[in-house]
């Protein structure tokens, strides 16, 4: 594989590879604080 | 008689006999790292062990980082085998409070943008003829996470981990210098005044505090193996602390197993910073990558920042996308500092905190998603 080759697919896949994995993470505290909410957030509901 | 007190003599002063001159160099390089960790407070848990390391090695003949050498047995130690950045990582989760990333997870994407310095870099050292390891090892200074530098380094470059290290902890030590001019260059008046609504947020139950680690750990060792050791301890340690139940491990893993590590990892670091191996126009390029790495991190997490502000209808100061990068809490500060000056009653140091933290976990991300590729690539076992 060639400098460029491998410069690029690191940038692409590097790149994008975090920001999806972070998005994914995000995602998933978004569903952890629905499945754990705060008891005070309960008891105001 | 007289032969043998020649002879016995001649040993004496053998070190100044044998020095080269890039040793003296170096002995005043170790001396100006003693003189910015002490005078200056540039990052002096780690530039005192470092610049003294150096200071050591090059004295000639010592045999310090020979086979019985003592440095070479403290590198092998933990060094050598990643070791000493794995045990500082369980400290950095130890201390970390990842409460108010937790509570606006969007933010998660700040931490995403904050990285992409290190892959844009390492093109940049490709372009200027370092081999795709090396180009990997100077890239993740851009992390601005000093043990993510030294494993990975350590791992596929270890030529150019004094380097590497240097300029990882030094530039971040200077976080607050190089990132106010890129933050102004790059926002308005007005998008450096906006206030950040703290109503939407709420705060996070313990169970989603301890089930954070460990969900994190889970799937991102699925999706990037290769990178597990490094998010494994650093959650680790986070699960010692929101657990509430080992209050001593949590201790101990931030202060004094972290303390012992630093100054071990310090003096292995300086130590392989040798002048007849370090003193080279490479080091330089090395430098000045690392510098060019976080001038980079910042510009794409401001970027970053204005993209969030123009999608959620101007609810994001983009001023917070700086601190996206793992520098923790400095970045954090300089974004608060910063957005202060141009409106006294904006306070956006919690969300700035929870960019920050988003950093360190982006930060090791993108080195375990680089470790991936690499190994998919095949370049890497």
């Amino acid at each position: 594989m060639g400098n460029l080759e491998f410069g690029l697919t690191m940038i692409v896949v590097g790149m994008g590879g975090t920001m999806i994995v972070l998005g994914l993470f995000a995602v998933l505290m978004a569903l952890l604080k629905k499945v754990f909410p705060n008891r005070e957030d309960e008891a105001a509901e | 008689m007289f032969d043998a007190i020649v002879n016995g003599l001649s040993g004496l002063g053998a070190g100044l006999v044998e020095m080269h001159w890039s040793n003296p160099v170096m002995i005043a390089v170790g001396g100006l790292l003693l003189y910015l960790a002490i005078k200056k407070d540039v990052e002096p848990l780690l530039l005192i062990p470092i610049g003294f390391g150096a200071i050591l090695i090059n004295i000639p003949l010592a045999g310090l980082m020979e086979e019985e050498g003592f440095l070479r047995t403290i590198y092998n130690m933990g060094v050598a085998n990643e070791l000493f950045p794995l045990l500082i990582f369980i400290g950095i989760g130890a201390m970390t409070d990842f409460g108010p990333l937790l509570e606006d997870p969007k933010i998660f994407l700040l931490g995403a943008a904050g990285q992409f310095g290190m892959f844009l870099t390492l093109g940049l050292a490709l372009l200027f003829g370092f081999s795709k390891l090396d180009s990997v090892a100077i890239g993740v200074i851009g992390a601005c996470d000093g043990p993510t530098a030294i494993y990975v380094t350590s791992k596929f470059a270890p030529h150019l981990l004094g380097a590497v290290s240097v300029a990882a902890y030094s530039y971040m030590s200077l976080v607050p210098v190089i990132q106010p001019p890129i933050m102004r260059l790059l926002t308005t008046e007005k998008e450096r005044t906006i206030v950040m609504d703290t109503g939407d947020t709420k705060p996070v139950s313990k169970e989603a505090r301890i089930a954070f680690p460990i969900v994190i750990t889970v799937i991102g060792g699925l999706i990037a193996p290769k990178g597990l050791p490094l998010l494994a301890t650093i959650m680790l340690g986070n699960l010692m602390r929101e657990s509430g139940v080992v209050g001593r491990l949590a201790k101990a893993s931030e202060n004094e197993i972290a303390n012992v590590v630093t100054l071990l990892l310090g003096i292995s670091i300086g130590a392989t910073m040798d002048g007849r191996l370090f003193l080279k126009g490479e080091t330089l390029l090395i430098l000045a990558f690392g510098f060019l790495a976080i001038c980079l991190d910042t510009v794409c997490g401001v970027l970053f920042g204005k993209l969030m502000n123009l999608v959620t209808g101007g609810k994001i100061n983009p001023l917070i996308g700086a601190a996206g990068i793992s520098a923790y809490p400095m970045a954090a500060r300089v974004a608060q500092r910063e957005g202060l000056k141009y409106n006294k009653f904006n306070f956006l140091l919690m969300h700035a905190i929870g960019a920050n933290t988003g950093g360190q976990v982006g930060s090791v991300m993108a080195a375990a998603i680089m470790l991936s590729v690499l190994q998919g690539m095949g370049l890497v076992p």
